[in-house]
């Protein structure tokens, strides 16, 4: 069996249970060996001095009605995964594939009908709105750019949104810096439903958030999926919330995937040294479960220069001579379970 | 408490007999605002012991963090004033002293750590030279070199590799996790009674987040610092705390031992919030229980309690009248018209994490 | 755990009610709140709008004609059949302010609308798509703002010759780097923020983009910029004018009037430096005033 086939599973473990819509046949994004590597310039003439490696060959798939969470500390690439598959971010190398169709090296302007079908959430509700704006006309934006409603209809549908995401129509007219940061946020998803997208990518989408308000948000996701079969991109740096909302679950570090299985069993029989270590580092919010913890030792290294062979062989109370030499691939350890790691 | 467990924290709440270091009486600080005023911290008491670790727990806008800031003097004026209460430092009112005796209470007897360990250090002067400048201010009677010698000391002490090298760059040369090492260094060099934390990890990687508090509570272990923890995540409270405060829309809602919050808490709020966190170990994926709508503005609060239009529990008289802050069990306080439902009546309907 | 789920948020009614007022902004309500927020911007508008009604309404208002010499009152003190006096030529210092607010106003506003249009184009291009454009731009702008205001309008007067249209294009053109510096600056942050990336998500044109989320984010400092320039045309074009490169006699500039008189006669007739300075005084007073109090207005976060 090939690691293609393992990357695109099925979410036969939906949180939510309820029948992913049907979008055409096959996964709504398929990513292959996605490489973005960003030139650091220095001095007056701005020559490439070095590279910052920020994604390092990432493949993964995503199923009609399936929730990807994608997990790593600052700095792994993550956030730069969701701009890239998102063309907002040129790719280095790699393809991207969006229902079934090759966006790699689209252009502009051929980009544009495929944006429809694909949009973003971004972390700080702040600045993701323009403050210059009112509400309604930010979430009908995506419906007047691509000429999909006359001005009546696009009114209607802004205020089915807002009802949908539990605004009131009325606060249509409100700017943004009228509402609090989880109605933003609220703002924010409505306006990524405009064109009704089978894939929405959630860029940190509830870590600016308080947890009451969190809990608000991810319930509305989740809901949302269940109603419209979306596909998320969920990226964040909290392990609970993304164990949470996703059915699948990849772990990044330092630019590299290195854990990539269901989100059960990813918490449960970790693979990867690293997943550990995350694992063993989240506080648990409960005082009885207080434990001795082997905490790992460290910083992430630079993605300037990372450190060669496995990337957490610097960090890894269990690193060989062959860690430091040779990179592992991400091979399967289990059924539907992959590791980079060569322990296992 | 020293060398008692292996786990992050002191398993242990804190001996009843330890003497109180600060003892924070009706603390107010209100805003004066053109919106009006603004009770940012209302009527807040506590007291802290020798060598425990308090955490203050709220969401934004709580009033947490100006209650740490009022303890320093640190309180923005206008349009912040302190309008009431006491802040005594070993019997000292620090409300009461001159600016002068103040500051060399701040860094000396009582220090404080912040979120983003790149804002609160100075760009232009080297970690050394800023350590040094504390121990400068207050320990006058050491000599340049030893004040060196005792810099490079507590760089070691935050177990930052090559202390004497790092002493000599600047922040931007640090990682965060390293730059609040050395905020902590910084803090705890003139050996102070009380350290304030201020959301230390909450710009952290969870990796480096677990450093960071087994640092924080190694140190307070060999020092006998008293800690407060400001913090808006429970699960931090959880590892780290003896005694947690719950803070909601600037007043003090619920108080207890941490054991004792974890089991039962007493106030619908702190259910709520406990229930809306998502968790790593329990077995179902269910929905997250939500606290609706949100924190209040502070300068319009209802007459009643604060909590009571999120609340699930609540009845006319709560919306009426505030209700009083009272001791429902041996330590535990809670200011809730239906503390006793919660104590005493059908057990509480399970939240996530516990089934 | 039935009623915790309802997703439909209620919302205070307290802060509700706080927020209602600020979204029925109509145009009146903006003046209102004008007045009661920024009294002085008040103050600023009501000296702009009086100038500009004194120009539209200039042949109502004026005694005499601003151009009808008369040696018999020349040099005339103020009071009597002359208001403010009249100058050497015995024409009345009056009906010359008054037509010399229309020359002072339409040189002043035009010059600055020019100069802030096509700053702001230059700004937003260099800004926005950067490259070898910004480059160049941004050194030809160094160039630009190496020489002192005045001597930039010296030259472009006297290469251009005297007239109306003239002035206000060499008056415009030092205006043009100062502003394209301002909107480049905050074209290069408001560029990187997440809402411009969300509109390139939506499939927004970047020529859109530029117009739509970029340029009003970047406009706040212009309006001050542009105002303090309202001003600083006027004296330009006085200083032109008395240069004899800006607008030729015999019509009425307050500038002219004021320099060519302020060396001989200021005391002997003092008034006639005294009026017309007053002048313009009063309107870069009034300017400014406004200008701080639009920035404020424009802002939608400084409303609530």
């Amino acid at each position: 069996m090939g690691v293609d086939r393992m990357l695109s599973a099925t979410p036969d473990s939906a949180p939510t249970p309820t029948l992913p819509r049907a979008r055409g046949r096959g996964n709504v994004l398929e990513v292959e060996g996605l490489t973005k590597h960003f030139a650091v310039r220095k001095g007056l003439l701005r020559r490439a001095v070095g590279k910052v490696y920020a994604v390092d060959g990432v493949s993964f798939a995503i199923a009609p009605g399936e929730t990807l969470g994608l997990v790593g500390e600052s700095g792994c690439g993550k956030s730069t995964v969701g701009r890239t598959a998102m063309r907002l971010i040129e790719p280095t190398a790699g393809s991207i594939h969006l229902q079934g169709q090759d966006i790699t090296r689209l252009s502009r302007a051929e980009m544009r009908p495929h944006r429809r079908a694909m949009q973003i959430i971004f972390q700080d509700p702040y600045a993701s709105l323009n403050p210059r704006i009112p509400a309604g006309e930010i979430v009908g934006e995506p419906l007047r750019v691509h000429g999909l409603a006359d001005a009546r209809q696009r009114e209607e549908r802004v205020a089915a949104l807002f009802q949908r995401v539990g605004l009131r129509p009325a606060q249509m007219r409100n700017y943004p810096h009228e509402f609090s940061g989880g109605q933003r946020q609220r703002i924010g998803i409505a306006r990524a439903l405009a064109l009704d997208p089978a894939l929405i990518i959630g860029d940190e989408p509830v870590s600016a958030l308080d947890v009451s308000i969190q809990a608000q948000v991810i319930n509305l996701l989740r809901d949302l999926q269940g109603e419209r079969g979306l596909s998320y991109l969920f990226i964040a740096h909290d392990l609970a919330v993304v164990r949470h909302i996703s059915h699948r679950v990849a772990v990044m570090y330092l630019g590299r995937i290195v854990e990539l299985a269901e989100t059960r069993a990813l918490f449960a029989t970790p693979q990867h040294p690293y997943t550990e270590a995350l694992l063993a580092a989240v506080p648990v919010a409960d005082p009885r479960k207080r434990r001795p913890r082997r905490i790992i030792q460290g910083d992430v290294p630079s993605p300037i220069r990372p450190p060669p062979g496995c990337h957490f062989h610097t960090r890894c109370p269990y690193a060989e001579a062959r860690c430091r030499e040779l990179a592992p691939p991400l091979k399967q350890v289990a059924p539907g379970h992959l590791a980079a790691c060569h322990l296992r | 408490m020293p060398g008692e467990t292996a786990t992050l924290a002191a398993t242990e709440p804190a001996a009843k007999a330890a003497p109180a270091v600060l003892e924070v009486e009706g603390l107010k600080t209100w805003f004066f605002t053109r919106g009006g005023i603004v009770r940012a911290v209302d009527d807040v008491s506590f007291s802290l012991s020798e060598g425990e670790t308090l955490a203050i727990v709220g969401e934004s806008g709580c009033g947490k963090s100006i209650t740490a800031l009022s303890i320093l003097g640190l309180v923005p004026s206008p349009p912040g004033r302190i309008v009431g209460g006491a802040v005594r430092l070993r019997g000292t009112d620090l409300l009461r002293v001159d600016e002068e005796a103040m500051r060399r209470v701040r860094g000396n007897e009582i220090s404080m750590i912040f979120q983003e360990p790149m804002t609160s250090l100075n760009p232009v002067l080297t970690i050394g030279a800023q350590i040094e400048e504390a121990l400068t201010l207050h320990q006058t009677a050491l000599s340049r070199a030893e004040v060196r010698a005792r810099a490079v000391e507590m760089l070691q002490l935050v177990r930052i590799p090559e202390p004497e090298r790092r002493a000599k760059e600047y922040p931007h040369q640090l990682s965060g996790g390293m730059r609040q090492r050395a905020m902590i260094a910084m803090a705890l060099s003139c050996n102070p009674r009380v350290l304030i934390a201020d959301e230390p990890t909450t710009a952290l990687d969870v990796t480096i987040q677990a450093q960071i508090l087994e640092l924080i509570l190694d140190l307070q272990r060999r020092l006998g610092t008293a800690v407060i923890l400001i913090t808006h995540d429970l699960g931090v409270v959880a590892e780290t705390a003896q005694r947690v405060i719950v803070m909601y829309a600037g007043r003090k809602v619920e108080e207890a031992e941490v054991f004792a919050l974890f089991e039962q808490p007493l106030h619908p709020y702190t259910r709520g919030l406990m229930g809306s966190i998502p968790h790593l170990v329990d077995e179902t994926t269910e929905r997250l229980a939500e606290i609706p709508g949100m924190v209040p503005a502070l300068n319009a609060l209802p007459p009643g309690c604060a909590f009571a239009p999120r609340c699930t529990m609540a009845t006319d008289r709560c919306r009426a009248e505030m209700p009083p802050y009272r001791e429902w069990q041996a330590g535990h306080f809670s200011a809730c018209w239906h503390a006793e439902a919660l104590m005493t009546g059908r057990s509480p309907p399970p939240l996530a994490g516990e089934g | 755990m039935a009623t915790m789920r309802t997703l439909v948020q209620p919302v205070d009614h307290a802060v509700e009610l706080s927020r209602a007022g600020a979204n029925v902004t109509g145009s009146g309500s903006a003046l209102l709140h004008l007045a009661g927020r920024h009294p002085l911007g008040l103050i600023g508008l009501v000296i702009v709008v009086v100038f500009v009604l004194v120009a539209a309404f200039a042949p109502l208002l004026a005694t005499h004609d601003p151009l009808a010499t008369n040696a018999a009152t020349s040099l005339a003190a103020p009071g009597g059949q002359h208001m403010l006096g009249a100058d050497f030529m015995g024409r009345d210092l009056w009906s010359r302010i008054i037509y010399g607010a229309r020359i002072s106003l339409a040189v002043g506003i035009a010059s600055t609308v020019v100069g802030c249009v096509i700053g702001a184009a230059v700004g937003l291009v260099s800004g926005y798509w950067g490259g070898w454009v910004d480059l160049v731009v941004q050194r030809v702008n160094d160039v630009l703002q190496a020489l002192p205001l005045l001597v930039l309008a010296l030259v472009m007067a006297a290469s251009l010759g005297p007239s109306l249209t003239n002035t206000i294009i060499a008056i415009s053109i030092p205006v043009v780097p100062h502003v394209a510096r301002v909107i480049r600056a905050s074209t290069l942050s408001v560029r990187e923020m997440p809402f411009v990336e969300a509109a390139r998500a939506e499939g927004m044109g970047e020529l859109q983009i530029a117009l739509r989320h970029v340029l009003p984010n970047t406009l706040a400092p212009v309006i001050v910029l542009a105002t303090a320039q309202l001003g600083s045309a006027i004296l330009t074009e006085a200083s032109l004018s008395f240069l004899g490169l800006g607008i030729p006699e015999p019509y009425p500039s307050w500038g002219r009037m004021l320099s060519e008189s302020a060396a001989e006669y200021v005391r002997t007739a003092p008034w006639l430096v005294i009026f017309p300075g007053l002048a313009i005084s009063l309107v870069i007073f009034g300017t400014n005033l406004l200008g701080d109090a639009v920035r404020d207005v424009l802002d939608p976060r400084e409303r609530s």
